[in-house]
């Protein structure tokens, strides 16, 4: 019960981490129909972002590891990270939004291998220590809580999840009362409409890659607070699991990838622990096929029907 | 005799003379000419499912990976006595296995569309992949290796002569206009009377047959294969090929394995050159940054891929 | 003698009825007209007739056999062809292969004669190649045939849709506002055509069209439709008068 627990704490931990990659791939699916295949990489931009201002950073926050110094590492990521996003965006794929999605795809494929390939020149490619910006120890659980205080949980998963919470609800909140989240959302149901209704399409995509990119820039800070060993082609893996949640929660579906996110970080959680490491991948690729096939559209996406 | 039968008969006599002089060629060319023929077939395999029939496939290496796997597997059951003849049935073993996971993969193709599909695929090759890497049998995580090198210059020209006619032909025949169908437009084509679930599947099968040659052929000739060498970074490899070349262009996507397939031997050569400048060679040993460079660049300047409608001959009707 | 016969077919999107309580009949070789208002459910009938979309309830009967469930292909292999209201040419391949896609299902050789090339292959292409030619001639676009489906003008991407839905060699065909778009001399190009088409290859056509011309001009019997149901069927001089058309039609304008 106790080890199906830890790696329920485990799985979310992870899970968040998905989510919060996902969001990305969700929210520019939504605007413009095409898979960011460089997000992941983005990922990967903001854990370097992070390792090369923590030490400056945290000096300014007073010196050692803080929650301050962390925030504003963390800040910092994001900020970049949303820079590189709309960057990428405006030389790279809006030339090609006449074009076929495939085409686009391609492209995004090119940038993807050039972050990876660039990030091993650049970063050189070996793992790198990621710095302790923040403690990251086990808790002492009450005793009070009987079984339960077996439980391992650390300020890192801490962190991790209490800072995912806080930017869904944020994202939440942009989406469903802004003038630009509705923008976003009027695009996404129908470009052709929402362009004569007067709104700034271009505007609008360069913020949801901003917005996606920066939750990505978190998710790379966060992995490293747990996990302090960081390399250019981190984002493949983690990029390719967000881009399965948000398929498993149906793409273009913003509630559906932190859905998608947890799921899959509980279910490869619980197949490391129970039946091996090696079959993480294949088990989470065949659960996605299994799911699509019964819900094609994903668990919480609307099915797209063709007119005829 | 029609003339593509002509002109099949003509390319492996043209083979047969080439490997004549094949064991003459220095041995580092010969390899390269290996994996361009092997490259070819992966890249003109693809194109059958991604060019002409509209299917966006991610999972083409692990169709690769299970002709690879299966020949491999046959020829070192049969031993060092196996002769050519063993050899050919088992890269046919290997094509029918890979068009055996051709057909799950077509499967679902029915059902998903789009990046829809294009996620599933690549979930098939990533599964492959997981396969192989807990089959101890097939050598799990170390590689499986001991083949006899059977792959030859002939062996390897001849496929792919086999496959250019084969998919040419198939493309332009009345029976073949089902996948353009399918391509343009699903709806109308069943409104034509095609059964669009069959030629989807078809092109897969097709497609993964072929690849599972070109897979076979690779085992034996690396005479090593590790489960890493299938990855879904294989696919996007041949992925680009077909989108550099021209989507549904057989002559052109050949072509662009060609070049991605000689490019990249060519950069290593000029980062070998002292008397380059030091910034030139610089940049030719970071030949994958390059390479990325150029995917992006041919995008946004060429999206219709190298070289326009380039195809191979058909009569105006 | 009927070939179609729709007995009170429904279809409901979520909770709104597009075709409700429908009963509708095409003899051999009549020229029907389907006519109403914008969204009275016309394209929706044909989406169901052609297998596009499975009815909610009711049968649909062609040449006596039950099609309801069954998959377009399949229906279109039993003798009934269409064209599409918004056109749905395969925009990337040339007039003629646009038309010999159609001889697809005809095809007595399989994939491994294609593949083998063999003299009976190589004989049937060149039927079908010939085939294809007299279709193209009869619709004058034979000078067009290698051009890309998607560089044609207008009116000749309408006709191109309807060569290619007859070289499936339909029983019954399925016009879905052919005229849309086309100046008057094309419109009466058009109205010869669908004539001489019907004559020519003995065919039962449904015809829904929204100029009053062109159908009250060819159509034997005219079907109206107003919001998915049936409110007058008749001869074009009836449906002229009938005072129920003229309030659908003048509730239109109206709105
Ligand atoms: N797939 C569908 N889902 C929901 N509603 C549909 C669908 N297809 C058609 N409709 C609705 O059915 C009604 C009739 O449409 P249609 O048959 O296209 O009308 P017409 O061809 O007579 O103009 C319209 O209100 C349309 O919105
Ligand atoms: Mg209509």
């Amino acid at each position: 019960m106790i080890e199906f627990l830890q790696q329920l704490v485990n799985g979310l931990s992870q899970g968040a981490i998905y989510a919060l990659i996902a969001l990305g791939y969700t929210m520019v699916f939504g605007v413009l129909r095409f898979i960011n295949f460089a997000h992941g990489d983005i990922y990967m931009i903001g854990a370097f972002a992070g390792f090369y201002s923590a030490p400056k950073l945290l000096a300014l926050a007073g010196g050692g590891p803080s929650f301050a110094g962390a925030a504003l590492v963390l800040v910092a990521a994001m900020a970049l990270c949303a820079a590189a996003g709309v960057l990428i965006e405006r030389v790279c794929y809006r030339p090609l939004r006449a074009q076929p999605r495939l085409t686009v795809l391609i492209a995004a494929i090119g940038v993807s291998l050039l972050l990876e390939n660039g990030g091993q020149f650049a970063f050189g490619a070996d793992p790198q220590a990621f710095p302790e910006i923040i403690a990251d120890s086990a808790i002492d659980l009450p005793a009070s809580w009987g079984e339960f205080s077996l439980l391992t949980i650390t300020v890192g998963q801490v962190i991790v999840l209490g800072s995912t919470a806080v930017l869904l609800l944020a994202l939440r909140a942009v989406v469903l009362h802004t003038r630009t989240g509705m923008a976003m959302r009027a695009l996404s149901l129908n470009p052709l409409a929402a362009s004569l209704m007067g709104v700034n399409t271009d505007a609008v995509v360069s913020f949801t890659f901003a917005v996606g990119s920066a939750m990505a820039g978190a998710a790379g800070i966060l992995t490293a607070i747990q996990q302090p060993s960081i390399d250019p082609l981190m984002g493949i893996n983690a990029g390719l699991k967000a881009f399965v949640a948000a398929v498993l929660g149906g793409i273009g579906n913003i509630p559906g990838a932190a859905l998608g996110g947890v799921l899959i970080g509980i279910l490869e959680a619980l197949v490391v622990g129970y039946i091996s490491p090696t079959y993480r991948d294949p088990i989470v690729f065949a659960v996605l096929i299994v799911v699509l096939l019964v819900r094609p559209s994903g668990l919480l996406g609307k099915p797209e029907r063709e007119k005829v | 005799m029609s003339r593509p039968r002509t002109l099949l008969l003509a390319a492996l006599a043209l083979c047969a003379a080439g490997s004549v002089f094949s064991g003459s060629i220095n041995p580092y060319y010969h390899d390269i000419l290996i994996m361009i023929g092997i490259n070819i077939l992966l890249a003109a395999s693809l194109n059958l499912i991604i060019g002409h029939t509209g299917q966006f496939s991610l999972g083409h290496a692990g169709f690769m990976a299970v002709g690879a796997y299966s020949s491999a597997w046959i020829t070192i059951a049969w031993g060092a006595s196996a002769g050519w003849l063993a050899y050919l049935s088992a890269l046919f073993a290997g094509g029918v296995a890979a068009a055996a996971a051709g057909l799950a993969v077509g499967v679902p193709s029915l059902r998903l569309r789009g990046d829809y599909l294009a996620i599933v695929t690549l979930g098939f090759g990533e599964i492959i992949k997981g396969v192989i890497q807990n089959a101890e049998p097939l050598g799990a995580q170390r590689g499986l290796g001991g083949m006899a090198q059977h792959t030859n210059f002939f062996w390897t020209f001849a496929c792919v002569a086999l496959a250019i006619y084969g998919i040419t032909t198939l493309v332009h025949s009345t029976y073949g206009s089902g996948f353009l169908a399918v391509r343009d437009d699903e709806i109308a084509a069943e409104a034509m009377g095609i059964n669009t679930t069959k030629y989807k599947v078809l092109a897969f099968v097709i497609g993964a047959f072929v690849a599972g040659i070109a897979g076979g052929l690779y085992a034996h000739f690396k005479q090593f294969i590790h489960p890493e060498g299938f990855s879904f970074l294989r696919s996007v490899d041949i992925v680009v090929m077909v989108i550099l070349g021209g989507m549904g262009s057989t002559a052109g996507v050949c072509l662009a394995a060609v070049v991605l397939t000689v490019l990249p031997e060519f950069l290593r050569s000029v980062s070998d050159y002292p008397w380059l400048p030091a910034p030139v060679r610089e940049l030719a040993e970071n030949r994958m940054i390059l390479y990325s460079i150029l995917i992006v660049v041919l995008m946004l300047t060429r999206p219709q891929g190298l070289f326009g409608k380039l195809d191979f001959g058909r009569k105006k009707p | 003698m009927n070939i179609l016969e729709l007995k009170r077919v429904t279809m409901q999107f979520g909770g709104l009825k597009c075709v409700s309580d429908l009963t509708l009949r095409v003899d051999a070789n009549e020229l029907v007209g389907l006519i109403g208002p914008n969204g009275a459910g016309k394209t929706t009938v044909f989406n169901l007739v052609t297998g596009v979309y499975r009815p909610s309830s009711g049968t649909i009967r062609f040449l006596g056999r039950n099609v309801a469930g069954r998959r377009p292909y399949q229906i279109t292999g039993r003798g009934i062809a269409r064209t599409f209201q918004n056109i749905r040419l395969f925009g990337s391949l040339s007039v003629f292969d646009n038309v010999r896609t159609a001889c697809n299902m005809h095809l007595r050789h399989g994939i491994s004669h294609a593949l083998l090339r063999g003299r009976g292959f190589r004989a049937e292409e060149e039927e079908i190649r010939a085939t294809v030619m007299g279709f193209l001639e009869v619709f004058e676009l034979a000078d067009l045939r290698g051009r890309p489906a998607n560089s044609l003008a207008y009116g000749d991407q309408r006709r191109l849709e309807i060569v290619r839905a007859l070289a499936t060699r339909p029983k019954l065909l399925l016009l879905d506002e052919p005229a849309a778009g086309m100046n008057p001399s094309e419109k009466d190009r058009l109205m010869t055509l669908i004539r001489l088409t019907k004559e020519k290859f003995h065919l039962a056509i449904l015809l829904v069209e929204h100029d009053m011309r062109v159908v009250m001009g060819i159509c034997e019997r005219i079907v109206v439709l107003d919001y998915g149901t049936k409110i007058a069927e008749g001869p074009p001089d009836e449906i002229r008068r009938d005072p129920r058309v003229i309030a659908a039609y003048l509730g239109e304008e109206a709105a």
